[in-house]
């Protein structure tokens, strides 16, 4: 905890910003303490601001309430300024983009790193290296891109490189990197339901992401938005045990929620990349 | 009247000069063409103008290099590699053939004839490269014209694509084919003249010295067919010129401004509300003190409402964006939105950018919006209320713009930098902030954040629970 850190006059390597979604959603719980697991095993010097951490206010940015984020943003500057923060890591691409971006203009400047990131600096230093826990070997894992960590801001190779030390069949669906399709929760859709439309934004990804795992040519010939060139196929159908590779909170609920609405939980899991790294190197507790 | 260019020069310069009425008339049309051009783009640098003012100046290299990469080297456009290429030729075609435009004018203003010929080899060179691309040009339009008109892009559809601007897409087919057509009448014409009367004519015709023997072995008729070929291809671009403000086709000359003041910054990064800054920070601090901004002289007050209703809310790069839109329709078809069938179309909010702004204010020659306001044109009490049929709610719903999922898809798709993304947040701000108007669950979410500091009702104490079980097994964890 930040707090008792700072009553003892230390100051942290790193903040270990934790999100909402981090603290509150049950699911994205086991995240943050796959991550703080790794963060323990490397032995980084952290710290987490446990309850004087507040929302970024990203969702109510996007959803156009700007004195609400700033409200937000203000509180938190405050309380990361006032412990000498110099470098952030989080788990959450929005709070990523908000803190990177936004907070600033504002007054608060700091390293902020996502957790793909620094989970690909652990595996270049060598601290990490993915043994001694589950084998991902011959198993399929395609990645989803999450908007804020891709198109936001660019970052789509920390993400992959992370997941290339698990051996496992990397394959990237149709719609990946720049033309990555959105989970759908974006924009505070999170907290709504969508407009009215023919299928909802995550059953249409989750349909890509299964038919990349199945090799299903005509599920991804008849894709929109990309240019229907012939999909790379994998040998084979659907071994099992395939996974859907998420880096934020927001994806991860909305490709579980799309999966489960195929029907596919029983082959088909959803993790973070820290859930998978955590397990690869055994620090599943 | 005969032209008898061919004769012996009459003057000193190298090349015969007969000046005639056909060159006082030549002048005079020209200077009506671009005179017309320079005031229709006067009325538009005003259209744009209306729009809030952003600082947009600075980081000259790197505007230039983007400029140079995505306008000029039409970067983007290789994401989909058909239409590049197509679009290649005609932008090439355009480029190199408008290069003997300047021969066209000094020729129809002096009486000249293929002024540039005296140039050898590098005019062969000229000549037979535009009579390639030429013919190169037809083609990519005849494919054009199929994918348009085949059904073969789905992108080419949509609800906003409706009469006007479908038929502008045809309408600019056409006379570039009629252009290139124009040119080949009077290469060929004037080769086959050249050839009865056993002279050489400079430069190249690879395309044209094929299609000699359609034309008459008549030198009059020669000689009239190669001045209509030059009249038509001439006035055909300066009409064309004036057809551009009116259409999508304007993007030829938009899309560089366009592409040179779009953001540097990362696309994540939303735009900060000064005003709303200072308001937070005098309410954190009492003893703040709110910087007064210096006062221009003659300077409209400060903006007074937040976020966008019109197209005067928007900053005047936004009102760029939609003279640079040639309604190709790649960010509607990326948007996950409208991809699952929701309202929201990038492409629309964009053209209805274009529509009210002409509605509003200046409209150049061929004014015809979208057709959206079609109708209202017809209804007396939509006249009257012409000043209330703003871009938000006039001719932008609220449900498009709350299917927006931020995820800057469609501001990655522009192959010319238009950002709709941002022009989507200013009218998202001005529902929340003047209007209040945000979907009920979103309220619930501002007012969670407000009271928890999260955006589900959680309680602020139970922030650190997650700890609790750090180290006992997690029921589900990574194992298949």
């Amino acid at each position: 905890m930040m707090a008792d850190l700072a009553a003892r006059g230390e100051t942290p390597e790193i903040l270990f910003w934790v999100g909402c979604a981090g603290a509150f959603d049950d699911r994205y719980k086991r995240v943050t303490r796959a991550f703080v697991r790794i963060l323990e095993h490397v032995g980084v010097n952290y710290a987490v601001l446990g309850m004087e951490e507040s929302c970024t206010g990203d969702p109510a940015k996007r959803a156009g309430n700007e004195f609400l984020f700033q409200m937000q943003a203000m509180q938190n500057i405050t309380t990361l300024n006032g412990y000498g923060i110099k470098k952030v890591v989080t788990a959450c691409p929005h709070c990523f983009n908000t803190i990177k971006n936004e907070y600033p203009a504002l007054g608060g400047e700091y390293e902020v790193i996502h957790h793909s990131t620094f989970l690909q600096q652990l595996i270049n230093e060598g601290k990490v290296k993915a043994e001694g826990g589950e084998s991902f070997k011959g198993r399929r894992i395609t990645f989803h891109d999450s908007c804020y960590l891709g198109r936001a801001n660019n970052i789509y190779e920390a993400p992959r490189a992370v997941l290339e030390v698990l051996d496992a069949d990397l394959l990237e669906m149709k719609r990946c990197k720049t033309n990555g399709l959105c989970c759908g929760a974006g924009g505070a859709q999170m907290w709504k339901e969508p407009e009215p439309g023919k299928k909802d934004i995550n059953v249409e990804r989750a349909e890509e992401a299964l038919a990349t795992l199945d090799g299903d040519a005509d599920v991804l010939l008849n894709l929109q938005g990309v240019e229907s060139t012939a999909p790379v196929l994998p040998a084979g159908s659907n071994r099992g045990g395939s996974v859907i590779a998420v880096a934020c909170p927001f994806c991860m609920t909305m490709m579980a929620d799309g999966v489960k609405n195929k029907e596919r939980e029983s082959d088909v899991q959803v993790f973070d990349l820290a859930e998978l790294i955590a397990s690869a190197e055994g620090l599943n507790a | 009247m005969h032209n008898d260019y061919i004769s012996a020069p009459t003057s000193n310069l190298p090349f015969p000069v007969h000046f005639s009425f056909q060159n006082i008339i030549f002048l005079l049309v020209a200077v009506a063409g671009f005179g017309l051009f320079a005031w229709q783009a006067q009325k538009i640098r005003a259209n744009i103008l209306v729009g809030r003012d952003r600082d947009m100046s600075g980081n000259v290299n790197e505007r230039l290099w983007k400029t140079l990469l995505v306008a000029f080297g039409q970067q983007k456009m290789f994401k989909r590699l058909t239409p590049a290429f197509l679009h290649l030729i005609v932008y090439v075609g355009f480029i190199v053939i408008n290069i003997e435009v300047i021969e066209i004018l000094i020729d129809g203003i002096f009486g000249t004839h293929r002024v540039l010929g005296f140039m050898g080899p590098l005019y062969s060179a000229l000549t037979g490269t535009n009579e390639v691309l030429g013919a190169l040009v037809v083609l990519a339009v005849a494919a054009f014209w199929w994918r348009r008109n085949g059904s073969v892009v789905r992108r080419f559809t949509g609800p906003e694509m409706r009469a006007w601007p479908r038929m502008d897409a045809n309408v600019i087919l056409y006379i570039e084919v009629i252009l290139m057509v124009a040119l080949f009448t009077m290469n060929a014409a004037d080769l086959k003249l050249h050839q009865l009367e056993g002279k050489a004519l400079p430069g190249a015709f690879p395309i044209s010295s094929l299609l000699t023997g359609l034309f008459p072995d008549s030198v009059t008729a020669l000689h009239v067919l190669e001045r209509v070929g030059w009249w038509a291809h001439i006035v055909g671009i300066l009409l064309f010129l004036n057809y551009l403000p009116s259409s999508k086709h304007f993007h030829i000359i938009m899309a560089f401004p366009n592409v040179y003041f779009s953001r540097l910054m990362p696309q994540g990064k939303f735009s900060n509300v000064d005003s709303i800054t200072h308001e937070v920070k005098a309410m954190m601090d009492p003893t703040y003190q709110v910087p007064t901004p210096p006062v221009s002289e003659g300077a409209e007050a400060a903006p007074t409402s937040f976020g966008a209703k019109d197209v005067n809310d928007l900053a005047w790069t936004n009102l760029l964006n939609a003279y640079s839109c040639t309604e190709c329709g790649r960010c509607t078809s990326v948007c996950p939105a409208n991809l699952t069938g929701k309202l929201l179309s990038p492409r629309k909010i964009i053209m209805d950018t274009r529509d009210r702004m002409e509605e509003k204010y200046n409209s150049p020659l061929i004014f015809n919006p979208n057709l959206y306001g079609k109708e209202a044109k017809h209804d007396p009490q939509e006249q009257l209320d012409k000043e209330n049929h703003t871009l938000l709610r006039g001719y932008v719903t609220p449900e498009e713009l709350w299917a927006c999922t931020t995820c800057n898809a469609c501001v990655e798709a522009c192959p010319v930098n238009i950002n709709p993304l941002e022009s989507i947040i200013e009218m998202r701000r001005f529902l929340v902030l003047e209007e209040s108007a945000a979907p009920n669950s979103l309220n619930v979410m501002f007012s969670n954040i407000e009271n928890n500091g999260a955006p589900w009702a959680f309680s602020p104490s139970d922030r650190f629970n997650w700890a609790d079980e750090l180290y006992v097994t997690d029921k589900a964890g990574a194992t298949a």
